[in-house]
């Protein structure tokens, strides 16, 4: 989006990188607050009838105006936008409390998962990743590679319900589902973090056999450093493109907890999400649609700026 | 050609297409090859064992579990593959126009590319299936909406470098017109950027079908499909915990299938990585 020009300084890069956020959290709200609108049944009646109460045709007109749903398109877009900002997304219609009491209780079960998840991913990742370059091509090398194959492939719905079956009704080691304590948190951030491993310990694998290559590697061997030296100079020259594609997947493991906690009933906003899906509860779909792509908007940012403090032009300017 | 020489040649890409050919096949002709109706429940034979009448076994309400995981294949993998093509449908052409035509169009499908692809593509299907409802047909739409984006700047991007290169600039200048150039000899080179990434892609719809499908916001009971199935085994998990079985790996061996022919073709059309790899290796 943002490239870097001919002789910039990093101050100026960030700046510009910031301010071309904003044109994109327009364009997301818009969406968001579109969707709703080309939605083939209408709000009004949608909360009557999770209220219990027969649309009628005045019913639905009080409604109406009470939701502001007979205002013009973009006045209806402008005044969410603004109530947004307030932090006001409006009232659930199941159970009318206001959306962000309830996404606010949610967020912090799927946080806790999230980043036990990531955790575990960053742990496990560089271990296997480096352990396989190092020891390129034997029997450890191969084993791993064939796990990591199956892991993109392997759906984790499926995974979590086998998880389930071994560790909970088979052995009756961690709890089947719900959040109670920290066991119960540690197969759902397994399920969650599979496919983040097989991506990144092959990422840091590959980047790590590509590095071996490099000139400097060669350098140090002709100048007699230890091995261990070596690799040391390998991994971290390999690090920095697989970390920039770690933090890019951190508002992914954030949406990707929808299935997982649905399967181990964890209650974070991606059942919330889904529950309201079900109950057509679009303020809620709403809010979380928001909150994810500017968490997503966020991250970028932080990786991009991230990554331009790292580069090393940043020495040939000064 | 030396593409199909290279590929026939690769044990791997000829195995997976095998495997998904005959997959394919078998869900076509599902109504000829399975033993049973895949919807009608018979109650007094639930669970049965694995027999020559029913070679995998029943389900929960006695339905025949191969002939499920065959229908299923019209659901999942053929849907899939409609969702691929209308994808590359709408990337190649939206691509293509930005990429030749540049100017305002260009602009303006770029910027709007950026809106969308400024949302994780789990959430963006995640918000459509939601404002629209549950079903198999929005589940498709969505994610379509969700990859278009992708496609149409990749496709744009590497229209714009096949645009400089001298043999475009000669039929220009020889006066062919826009379609002539396009069809013969933009797209082909076009085409083998992206299809590797379409193989690959592949996989990944079939895994956010079945996925949808598992949380019930996909395709409807009673219609099969392997996701589906799978929340159905869910729920007698502690009893019949084998029923979990056969739904799973059909996905799985579909899935591999996928990725590694996409794997495949990308060291046959680009020999330049499969020799860094050879390095590598």
């Amino acid at each position: 989006m943002v490239d870097w020009k001919e002789g910039e300084t990093t101050r100026n890069y960030i700046l510009r990188r910031l301010l071309a956020i904003i044109p994109i959290l327009i364009g997301i709200s818009f969406l968001a607050f579109f969707l709703i609108s080309i939605s083939p049944s209408d709000p009004a009646e949608v909360a009557l009838r999770v209220g219990g109460i027969t649309p009628t045709h005045e019913a639905v007109e009080t409604m109406r105006s009470e939701l502001g749903l007979d205002k013009p398109f973009l006045v209806r877009y402008i005044n969410w936008l603004v109530d947004s900002f307030q932090g006001d997304f409006g009232n659930s219609y199941i159970n009318k409390r206001p959306v962000l009491n309830e996404m606010s209780k949610a967020l912090p079960a799927t946080i806790a998962l999230a980043v036990t998840a990531l955790i575990i991913t960053i742990v496990v990742s560089i271990a296997t990743g480096v352990l396989c370059a190092v020891h390129e091509g034997s029997i450890f090398d191969k084993i791993i590679r064939g796990f990591i194959f199956f892991g993109t492939a392997m759906p984790n719905f499926w995974v979590g319900l086998l998880f389930i079956w071994m560790f909970s009704v088979k052995f009756n080691i961690f709890p089947t589902s719900g959040m109670d304590g920290v066991k119960s948190v540690i197969l759902p951030a397994i399920t969650l973090s599979l496919t983040y491993i097989s991506t990144y310990a092959r990422l840091i694998r590959n980047n790590m056999i590509q590095n071996k290559h490099e000139n400097y590697v060669l350098y140090a061997r002709a100048r007699g450093l230890k091995e261990n030296t070596i690799h040391r100079h390998i991994f971290v020259n390999s690090l920095q493109s697989s970390l920039t594609a770690l933090g890019m997947s951190i508002p992914k493991l954030i949406a990707g907890t929808v299935i997982v906690e649905n399967i181990f009933a964890w209650p974070g906003i991606g059942r919330l999400c889904v529950t309201a899906i079900f109950n057509r509860d679009y303020p809620i779909i709403q809010a979380y649609v928001l909150l994810m792509a500017v968490l997503f908007v966020i991250c970028n940012l932080l990786v991009d700026i991230f990554s331009a403090v790292l580069d090393p032009r940043l020495g040939q300017e000064q | 050609m030396i593409f199909w020489k290279r590929l026939k040649s690769d044990k791997v890409a000829v195995i997976c297409i095998s495997v998904i050919i005959v997959v394919l096949l078998l869900g076509i002709f599902a109504p000829l090859v399975a033993p049973h109706n895949p919807i009608e429940p018979h109650i007094n034979v639930k669970f049965a064992n694995i027999s020559l009448d029913y070679p995998l076994g029943t389900d929960h309400l006695g339905r025949c579990v191969l002939s499920r995981l065959l229908y299923g294949i019209q659901t999942t993998v053929v849907l899939a593959l409609v969702t691929m093509g209308a994808t590359l449908l709408i990337g190649t052409l939206l691509g293509v126009i930005a990429g030749y035509f540049r100017g305002w169009i260009d602009e303006v499908i770029m910027r709007f590319c950026d809106v969308l692809l400024s949302f994780p593509s789990e959430v963006m299907i995640l918000a459509i299936v939601g404002m629209l409802g549950p079903s198999l047909t929005h589940v498709v739409i969505a994610n379509i909406a969700a990859k278009w984006a992708w496609y149409t700047r990749m496709i744009r991007s590497s229209v714009v470098q096949y645009m400089d290169k001298n043999y475009i600039r000669f039929s220009k200048v020889l006066g062919c017109n826009a379609s002539h150039i396009i069809r013969k000899h933009l797209l082909p080179n076009v085409v083998s950027d992206i299809i590797v990434l379409a193989t690959l892609d592949t996989g990944w719809v079939i895994l956010n079908i079945s996925g949808l499908s598992f949380l019930g916001l996909g395709v409807q009971a009673p219609t099969p499909e392997w996701g589906m199935m799978l929340n159905e085994a869910k729920n007698i998990m502690t009893t019949h915990p084998a029923q979990m079985l056969a739904p799973g790996l059909a996905i799985l061996i579909i899935v591999i299938a996928f990725n590694f022919l996409g794997d495949s073709l990308r060291d046959v059309l680009d020999p330049k990585y499969s020799q860094h790899r050879a390095v590598a290796k």
